[in-house]
């Protein structure tokens, strides 16, 4: 037989109980919709997520110095000055990487305009922007000739321009911090927020000598930024940078740490993937119920056509010809119903995005595979009845009531 | 008769294994059945005329015996097999009329063609089978509906379905069963018709006025043939009608 007459006898059976077609497809649908929503609205915030990572900088890696011990007490990363600025001219020297800055952190109130604010104040060279994949809006950034001269040059972020002068130009303004004038030569393009809640917008960026010589009197800095060449090399990098570190600080536990971009991805990737498990769960749990329903309908339907089967078997339908009919009528089933519920899925998710403002992503591989998965089911569920049907005996059939 | 029988019994057997006890239904029938005949298997509930005719017709296999269709020995065939030979050599007409519903008449010729093994083209299909539906004058009604149709209309839609693989043998299980005896008439009258063409006919009936309107009468008793003879005094279905319509008149029943 056929499969375009199958599929037209199919299309009819299915058209004559349209209402109990339509519920049975429910289950379907509202399985693949709710997965091909909630995949939509995952991914979107997992893609959000990678980008906020990602506009930390690519292939940053950041040394921290070490476990400062005091007696019994143990102070954790970070809190022992270990390292210094050769360290960072060093690391800077290195085959894989391509830019280095050594950052000192300072809080303070700084004072212009008539106004006070208290920010962050970075200490940094002039490769900070580049590494942290950030741009000057207007001006400039400071640069290696003001790191020599330890120069008096500021460069802010919007939190502090709009706090500071409010709708005035911050270019070329006077800046005290720690009473010691600098003037503005440059405002950063503003990045909102980081995965952290950090307000990446509320800073002061200074030369690292200027910092270390005029605001602070330190000998030691906070941490170490370096970006690696490509992002196939910066494991490579990071473990140059280790061993680097070993031989200039002969120390026999390490007293520092090197922690990379990539392992930040990682870690959001593995979240994201746990979340992609669970959906599965909860798509293969729905369809399994969906298939239930067609099953028992399918059954419902056998029976009730038994004398239907009957008669094409009288006139010469083969076992394999039934099979055929009732499993197209299934897999249609389930297939529209699944095509329903992506459609659907895919609109939940533009609704939701709109209406709250959130990004969703409906990856093709999972509209493929609730596609073919639906197809699945109805081939599984089907098979059942269908068989029943393909083993009735024609006598029987026809004498059916 | 010199030709080959279209259908040869040799001594066919048919047991039911039902719970304990065995019931043979057809004990030892040898029948021969030649073209361009118009046999009625008569007989009362029990006689075994329903189990020889699904045997006849290919539904059922007999226990023991031999039953040539054509010349095909279908008593070894399998179901596959079996399904082929219903859809190929032989024609059903059912009391019920057996007709999908909701599925026009033209459709309902149409489904033996689906089943046929070697693929006819769709614009074949309904060719066949408009000409099928106007050779029992229907032709007219190809897009109704069952439910649009009389029951005289629904059993010659039947009967058009029957003939469109064109079968070597039309098998009928009580035409006539659901039929005022107006239609039943018209019905005969058709078969009839289908037989002067050729066409080879076996019927069960338990009507002997129904029988009339065959040639040949085989009676059925406890699974044996009791009686095998030629009709008398055929019945003609115009005729019948004729002096119906002349009867109903007198009476005012018709104008």
């Amino acid at each position: 037989m056929r499969i375009f007459a199958s599929l037209r006898i199919a299309g009819r059976a299915l058209r004559r109980n349209k209402m109990r077609s339509l519920l049975t497809m429910l289950g379907i649908i509202i399985g693949v919709g709710a997965v091909i929503g909630s995949v939509s609205l995952t991914t979107g915030a997992t893609k959000q997520v990678e980008d906020q990572v990602a506009s930390l900088g690519e292939n940053v890696i950041t040394v921290f110095s070490g476990n400062f011990t005091s007696g019994a007490m143990r102070g954790g990363w970070g809190s022992a000055p270990t390292l210094t600025v050769a360290d960072a001219l060093a690391i800077a020297q290195l085959p894989h990487v391509l830019a280095v800055s050594p950052e000192v952190r300072d809080r303070a109130q700084i004072l212009a305009n008539g106004l006070n604010w208290n920010t962050q104040v970075m200490g940094e060279s002039p490769d900070y922007p580049q590494i942290l994949n950030r741009s000057i809006a207007s001006g400039a950034m400071f640069s290696d000739q003001d790191v020599r001269s330890l120069a008096k040059s500021a460069v802010i972020g919007k939190t502090v321009a709009d706090q500071l002068f409010p709708g005035e130009n911050p270019l070329g303004q006077i800046l005290r911090i720690r009473n010691i004038p600098f003037q503005i030569v440059g405002v950063l393009t503003p990045k909102g927020f980081n995965l952290f809640g950090q307000d990446q917008d509320d800073i002061v960026v200074v030369p690292y000598t200027s910092h270390m010589h005029r605001i602070t009197t330190r000998t030691f800095v906070s941490d170490i930024l370096a970006e690696a060449s490509s992002d196939k090399t910066i494991n490579q990098a990071q473990n140059e940078i280790t061993d680097l570190l070993s031989a200039r600080h002969r120390s026999k536990e390490p007293d520092f740490t090197v922690r990379n971009q990539a392992d930040l991805m990682e870690r959001v990737s593995a979240a994201s993937r746990t979340m992609g498990f669970l959906l599965a769960g909860v798509a293969a749990v729905s369809l399994v119920v969906g298939g239930i329903g067609i099953m028992n309908i399918m059954l419902v339907s056998v029976t009730e056509r038994t004398r239907e089967i009957g008669i094409r078997m009288a006139v010469g339908a083969r076992a394999a010809d039934i099979l055929v009919q009732f499993l197209i009528e299934a897999v249609t089933l389930s297939v529209i119903g699944g095509s329903i519920g992506i459609v659907g899925g895919v609109s939940f998710s533009k609704i939701v995005a709109g209406l709250k403002d959130m990004p969703t992503v409906t990856p093709v591989t999972w509209i493929a595979i609730a596609f073919i998965s639906s197809a699945i089911i109805g081939i599984i569920s089907g098979f059942y009845p269908a068989w029943k049907a393909s083993k009735l005996d024609p006598i029987d059939a026809l004498r059916y009531e | 008769m010199q030709t080959n029988p279209v259908i040869k019994l040799a001594d066919i057997h048919k047991v039911y294994h039902t719970g304990e006890v065995d019931v043979h239904a057809v004990r030892g029938i040898s029948l021969e059945v030649f073209p361009g005949e118009f046999a009625a298997l008569m007989g009362a509930s029990g006689s075994g005329k329903s189990t020889l005719m699904n045997m006849i017709g290919a539904l059922d296999r007999p226990t023991g015996g031999n039953y040539l269709l054509d010349g095909i020995d279908v008593s070894t065939l399998d179901r596959d097999a079996l399904a082929d030979v219903r859809n190929e050599k032989i024609g059903f007409v059912f009391q019920g009329f057996n007709l999908l519903s909701r599925t026009s008449a033209l459709e309902n010729v149409e489904m033996p063609m689906l089943y046929h093994r070697h693929r006819i083209q769709s614009h074949e299909q309904r060719e066949r089978a408009l000409h099928a539906l106007d050779l029992v004058g229907l032709g007219d009604r190809a897009d109704h509906h069952p439910n649009q149709l009389s029951g005289g209309q629904q059993q010659r839609v039947a009967i058009a379905r029957a003939l469109v693989n064109q079968p070597s043998l039309l098998l009928a299980d009580e035409p006539t069963g659901n039929l005022d005896s107006q239609t039943s008439i018209e019905i005969m009258g058709v078969f009839q018709k289908l037989n002067d063409q050729g066409i080879t006919i076996v019927m069960v009936t338990h009507e002997l006025d129904v029988a009339r309107f065959t040639k040949r009468r085989v009676i059925l008793r406890d699974g044996k043939i009791v009686t095998d003879e030629p009709v008398q005094n055929r019945s003609f279905g115009e005729k019948e009608l004729q002096q119906l319509r002349a009867a109903q008149q007198a009476v005012k029943l018709a104008s």
